[in-house]
């Protein structure tokens, strides 16, 4: 049977035709749809949403060791945060298959940084795959089994968002059963890395990769194409199709394996063609690696940029340079960009509307909200990793004692704070930090599209399960101030924000506003607001909420004077069909012109 | 339509349903025998930023992505969106747009100004160019959601497919009590081209 698949659906697909048993994952794009498809559609697997990547690599680990086959995934700098127990998994093996997916983002769509996860593959000394479609993105998971049971490794599967994000057609097959029995077996110089045994275990990874460069050499993944010898390109993954697509007729290398490499195969490659060209986006990761080999591409990062997602155009274009012939545009005025909003609704806007008035500092983190640093909320002032945001704020206070008092806050939202925002926050209780954090509780994993959370009270597939209490939370690390808010009354914010933050003592202000989509927290929306355009002076308090609903409408003659004789040189309006009515305009117009159609005006929602 | 590999380009704002769109046209020319690729950017937040969906179907496919200038169908869900993609688009390319306008913040903020005349300017340079009410019909019947369908019917008016298994293809992603309004929204979709 023939399907239509993504990456992320084709390499779930892939898990479950492997049959693994046991599959955890925290919420990543390009990565989510992995483990979502997962939850949704495969029953026969364990699959679960862990706290953050660390935790979900290390279930898979356990899963592993007790006979089953496993699979993690991530997005590539979910890898970073999983890269503690995988450096030593590395060493320890596997008793059923593990595979660990790293998806990465070049050209950073929705991601803090570019990195090239295939350098992990090398750090960890580990087999790494990379596909170049839906297909293969399937069977090479399939496959990233049967290799990790073979050579006693964990495996990356390796793809980007172009891979997770793309569809093709998939031919699917039926499940196998895996070899390995369940069992709890105890095998201490294997499983528990003490020195002595970790050292023995060393020599162990050397020796095994020794034999995964051997398995290179005949993985029918790393495949020649001969065509025109005049030129041969090496490359692997999405590269490999944005350049037969531009040159069909050369020669290719085109690698399934991007680690390690097969020798001899790439020798007999730059024996049989003339010129040799390496295509690869981000790192010179394969170019470098063959130059250590002694072989000499004559083009590599010499033509193709180290930033960025390639093209068909791109690859075209490094490969004729000077004869390269750019397509000459039809169009050439400036268009009016449209970046990503907060949502119409957004229980974040109030917050970060108030940040701006109390012109505070605010030390961020990863979610939705970090698009408040755009304007016209332009209140968000940093943005580095998961949980960074409450270290940060911790670090200013100390480096500026009592002189920062009152000057900057910590924010960070619900998910991510379950992720790697605990440690940090008992950190500033047990150092004596003043510090006031500002729990974004949205109840959801916004940005990567609603994913169940510990916070949520239910699993990945629904079920209910414990809810964290974020006030009990807060009250076991040490918190001494902790107050609730209705993020969408800006009186109420405001006096909360501004007490909190002049106290001596650490503070956690949380956010009782869940996420404007998740329908099953309302009770019910309330009715669009409406312009009284007879009272709107135009003086854009409300447009600068940044509100997706509400547009400025330049006026002219009769209605660039207001009723009461007022110039003006526009007005508000709101779009009845974008408003879900949280009144956040109707309580920051200071002219009465933003009329609430509730019976009376109410600050937010009637919520679950 | 030729020979090799044709090029659809899909374009427009977070929560217009670009990407439901592009799937139905995946799904439809794969049980029509072609190779498909498709491709599409989302992320950062759930609406409003721009959205774009690469569909490509011949009889072999490489690249999910469309080479810049090789787009044979711009098929566009909203003005501006159309207007920036126009480039991609081959000097004899086909326009299909939603007649729709979504302002982006610049605009909301009245610091740029929505580009004025959109459709005519692009039919100045393209003539084989259809304005179709998709949104407008979509409110008519009830539900703005139904644009998407109202567009693919305009769409389907271009291949030798049957109308049939774009319609199974349709509903068999809907929910059944929303059937029959896509079912109309489909057949609305096909006369706006019949009347152009």
């Amino acid at each position: 049977m023939k399907k239509v698949m993504t990456g992320n659906e084709a390499i779930a697909r892939g898990a479950f035709e492997a049959g693994v048993k046991v599959a955890a994952a925290y919420p990543g794009t390009p990565s989510t749809e992995i483990m979502e498809t997962l939850g949704k559609e495969y029953k026969e697997i364990y699959a679960e949403w862990s706290p953050n990547e660390k935790v979900a690599l290390e279930v898979a680990i356990g899963a592993s060791l007790a006979g089953a086959r496993a699979m993690s995934s991530m997005k590539h700098v979910g890898v970073n945060v999983a890269a503690d127990p995988l450096m030593t998994l590395s060493y320890v093996g596997v008793n059923g298959g593990l595979v660990l997916v790293s998806c990465d983002d070049p050209e950073l769509y929705s991601s803090q940084n570019e990195q090239d996860n295939r350098h992990y593959a090398r750090f960890a000394k580990i087999p790494m795959f990379e596909p170049s479609d839906s297909q293969e993105a399937k069977d090479f998971t399939k496959l990233g089994f049967e290799v990790s049971e073979k050579f006693d490794t964990p495996v990356m599967l390796r793809g980007v968002t172009r891979i997770s994000h793309s569809k093709g057609i998939v031919e699917l097959k039926d499940p196998v059963l895996p070899p390995v029995a369940l069992e709890v077996r105890k095998q201490t110089a294997k499983y528990t890395m003490l020195p002595a045994y970790a050292r023995v275990k060393h020599g162990v990874v050397e020796e095994r990769l020794l034999k995964l460069k051997e398995f290179a050499e005949t993985f029918p993944g790393n495949r020649m194409e001969l065509n025109d010898r005049d030129i041969g390109i090496i490359t692997a993954g999405i590269s490999y199709q944005y350049a037969k697509e531009v040159f069909p007729k050369v020669s290719y290398l085109k690698l399934g394996m991007v680690w390690p490499l097969p020798r001899n195969l790439i020798a007999e490659f730059f024996k049989k063609v003339k010129k040799v060209i390496v295509i690869e986006e981000l790192d010179p990761f394969l170019e470098e690696n063959i130059k250590v080999m002694g072989f000499k591409p004559k083009g590599g990062k010499n033509l193709f940029s180290l930033l960025g997602e390639y093209n068909p155009l791109i690859v075209e274009k490094g490969m004729l340079g000077k004869k390269f012939k750019p397509p000459e545009p039809v169009f050439k005025d400036p268009l009016p960009p449209r970046p990503p909003n907060l949502c119409p609704g957004c229980p974040h806007r109030g917050i970060f509307y108030m940040l701006k008035k109390l012109k505070l500092v605010a030390t961020g983190d990863i979610g939705c909200y970090t698009l408040a640093a755009y304007p016209p909320l332009a209140s968000l002032d940093t943005c580095i990793c998961m949980g960074a945001s409450i270290g940060q704020a911790h670090g200013m206070a100390k480096a500026m004692g009592d002189a920062g008092r009152g000057k900057f806050v910590g924010v960070i939202g619900d998910s991510t704070f379950l992720h790697g925002g605990i440690a940090p926050l008992m950190n500033i209780a047990y150092n004596k930090s003043y510090t006031t954090i500002i729990l974004l509780d949205n109840r959801t994993t916004g940005m990567t599209g609603s994913q169940e959370h510990p916070g949520t009270g239910y699993t990945i597939r629904g079920e209910k399960t414990h809810k964290i209490d974020f006030v009990e939370l807060g009250k076991v690390l040490g918190i001494e101030n902790i107050r609730e808010v209705n993020p969408w009354n800006l009186e109420e914010a405001e006096k909360t924000i501004r007490e909190e933050i002049e106290k001596d003592s650490p503070s956690l202000i949380i956010t009782k506003g869940p996420c404007i989509l998740l329908k099953r927290e309302f009770k019910k929306y309330n009715k669009p607001l409406v312009i009284d355009s007879t009272k709107c002076i135009g003086c854009k308090s409300c447009v600068n909420l940044g509100c997706p609903a509400i547009s400025f409408q330049k006026v002219e003659g009769e209605m660039a004077v207001t009723k009461d004789g007022k110039k003006r040189k526009g007005i508000s309006y709101i779009e009845p069909t974008l408003c879900p009515g949280c009144h956040l305009c109707y309580q920051v117009c200071k002219f009465e012109a933003i009329q609430s159609q509730e019976e009376r005006p109410v600050l937010g929602f009637d919520t679950m | 339509m030729k020979k090799g590999t044709t090029n659809v380009l899909v374009a427009g704002v977070g929560g217009q349903g670009v990407i439901l769109a592009s799937d139905i046209m995946s799904e439809v020319f794969m049980e029509a025998g072609y190779d498909v690729k498709k491709s599409e950017i989302h992320g950062m937040a759930m609406r409003g930023g721009i959205v774009t969906s690469h569909f490509r179907f011949g009889k072999k496919v490489y690249s999910p992505l469309i080479k810049e200038g090789e787009v044979d169908i711009l098929f566009a869900f909203e003005q501006l969106e159309g207007l920036r993609w126009i480039n991609h688009l081959r000097p004899k390319g086909k326009i299909i747009m939603n007649d729709n306008k979504v302002n982006p913040p610049v605009v909301n903020l009245g610091d740029m100004e929505y580009p004025k005349g959109i459709p005519e300017t692009i039919k100045g340079k393209f003539k084989d160019f259809y304005l179709v009410k998709g949104t407008e019909i979509a409110l008519q019947m009830g539900d703005a959601r139904a644009a998407n369908v109202v567009l693919l019917g305009a769409m389907s008016m271009f291949f030798e497919i049957k109308e049939d298994l774009w319609l199974k293809t349709i509903l068999g992603v809907l929910p059944p009590k929303v059937h029959d309004l896509n079912r109309k929204a489909f057949a609305a979709g096909r006369e706006q081209v019949q009347l152009a």
